[in-house]
């Protein structure tokens, strides 16, 4: 079986876009993805996007094949890839595997999301499209509901603060002020966390990830066009996992288990553990759920992600630096294109060239991209090394 | 976009909704909220049949909706918890009574309440919420 890495990655400023499109979105990303990679269009053989709600955000179904329309590819087979947020990492986990199965050697993976045509609370009701229709938003729930609700349970068990949450906002959005592309570049202290208004207790406004427009694109080519280019980053492992989708139908409240068996896989693939892993993205649209992550990936034991986020591991200059560009809620969360800015963030940091958002000595990374409230994880492990071959 | 519940779709809901029924597997026990066609324990060798709950449980989680959907505006600010039904599953609901008073682990009781409104001429949809036992 080929090896597979990527050769080129980019993503969009993040940011209320009020004059581009989606397809406008979309090709500026794969064009720069492409140029990054110095590849021509030509060279493509396949599109995976990720895309969560197209036709309820703007109208427009059928994504896939109009991106590549767009960007002057057809006829080459276009797949749109969802799983509410997780749909980026969706994709790029396509792309992978149609790599691995022999099938083609050069794919682009993209995420695209278009949001703000929809009025603010329209799109709100879009995104709880990712919980249980029948019997979530059935009853009023809101998708910051069900994180509420998760957050509350994981105070009430660990004595998780609120503080701790605002913490995880805080250090995200003193990381965004390095990064060009975000929405919200701007530092928050705690105060103002916890002084803004509260959305659905205890979480408050500052603990929630943005409405954002915008779109990141990735190339993933096989071990033998790797060889031919300077600098890929190796997939050492990617996992996905399932869940409930309904809160109420999950064995534990205080842990996601799809991210602890998407983690377990790609650990496993890599041959590697959370120790071995130097930096992470990982999915914070609500602060609660960074801290969910760093305990289910393994980072911390299960209760103790308040006090790491705390203690400042998750700091650029800290034991484990945690969404060193931001993160969903100072870079912004257009949700289709998350996961795959996610991986694009992690290849520059393994290239070892990324300005002044470089993190030195960063030999592998993590991206966690999760779907709903949990209903879908996928886990990806990306290294300056290849893993070594074992056939 | 927002929850818009077309007449089949409330109707067909319409039994769970109003009486808390869902499903139990006669081969294992595991009882089941909302109703399951299939046994995930037992899969191929279950057998489900209705179930109704007692309405009897206790709060395992809640918030307070303070930024509400379209169609809840008037309820807002109001409360919605998990609840652990006695029989041994999980309920999502609003919480009636005095939402300041929810707590982790205290008694509630199914009652039967208006939902929503579809706006002015849609349909209003009933079902249960739940309240605090003192
Ligand atoms: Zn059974």
């Amino acid at each position: 079986m080929t090896r597979v890495a990527v050769i080129g990655a980019a993503y969009t400023k993040f940011d209320e876009h009020w004059e581009k499109s989606l397809r406008d979105l979309s090709t500026e990303a794969g064009a720069l993805a492409l140029r990054d990679a110095k590849i021509e269009g030509s060279d493509i053989q396949a599109l995976y996007i990720g895309n969560m709600s197209a036709g309820s955000f703007t109208g427009q179904e059928h994504l896939a094949a109009l991106a590549v329309d767009e960007a002057g590819l057809t006829p080459i087979p276009a797949t749109r890839c969802e799983a509410a947020c997780a749909s980026g990492a969706l994709a790029f986990r396509n792309a992978y595997i149609a790599i691995l199965s022999g099938e083609y050697d050069i794919v682009v993976a993209a995420g695209a999301e278009k949001m703000t045509d929809l009025k603010g609370t329209d799109a709100i009701a879009t995104l709880m499209g990712a919980g249980d229709q029948e019997w979530e938003s059935s009853i009023g729930l809101t998708f910051v509901g069900l994180y509420a609700l998760l957050a509350r349970a994981h105070m009430h068990r660990f004595g998780t603060t609120s503080e701790q949450l605002a913490m995880v906002s805080v250090n995200n959005h003193k990381n965004a002020t390095l990064n060009e592309l975000a929405q919200f570049p701007a530092e928050v202290t705690v105060e103002q966390v916890l002084k803004s208004p509260l959305i659905a207790d205890p979480l408050r406004l500052l603990d929630c990830s943005p409405i954002t427009d915008g779109a990141a694109a990735l190339v993933l080519v096989s071990e033998e066009v790797a060889r031919r280019f300077e600098n890929p980053v190796w997939i050492l492992g990617c996992g996905q996992a399932s869940d409930a989708l309904a809160l109420d139908n999950r064995k534990s409240l205080v842990e996601m288990n799809a991210t602890k068996v998407a983690a377990r896989q790609a650990y496993g693939q890599a041959g590697l553990e959370p120790k071995d892993i130097d930096i992470a993205e990982v999915h914070d649209c609500f602060s609660i759920n960074e801290i969910l992550a760093v305990e289910d990936l393994g980072f911390c034991e299960k209760g103790k992600g308040g006090k790491f986020v705390e203690e400042g591991k998750i700091a650029r200059d800290g034991e484990k630096p945690i969404n060193t560009t931001g993160g969903l809620k100072a870079i912004g969360h257009p949700v289709g294109a998350t996961g795959i800015r996610q991986i694009a963030d992690l290849v520059m940091q393994l290239r070892g060239n990324y300005g002044k958002l470089q993190i030195n000595g960063v030999k592998r990374g993590l991206a966690l991209n999760i779907g709903g409230s949990g209903a879908t994880a996928i886990t990806t492990i990306l290294g300056k090394e290849p893993k070594p071959t074992t056939y | 976009m927002t929850y818009k519940s077309s007449v089949p779709l409330y109707w067909r809901l319409r039994k769970s909704k109003y009486n808390l029924i869902g499903t139990k597997c006669a081969n294992c026990n595991s009882v089941f909220f909302p109703p399951r066609a299939l046994c995930p324990n037992c899969r191929r060798r279950g057998k489900t049949e209705n179930f109704r709950f007692s309405g009897k449980g206790k709060i395992l989680t809640y918030t307070i909706i303070r930024a509400p959907p379209e169609g809840f505006e008037r309820d807002a600010p109001y409360g919605v918890a998990i609840v652990r039904l006695d029989e041994g599953t999980n309920v999502t609901a609003q919480i009636v009574g005095d939402i300041n008073k929810m707590e982790i682990g205290k008694r509630v009781s199914m009652v039967f309440r208006k939902i929503h409104e579809d706006g002015e001429d849609g349909l209003i949809r009933y079902g249960f919420k739940f309240q605090l036992i003192e």
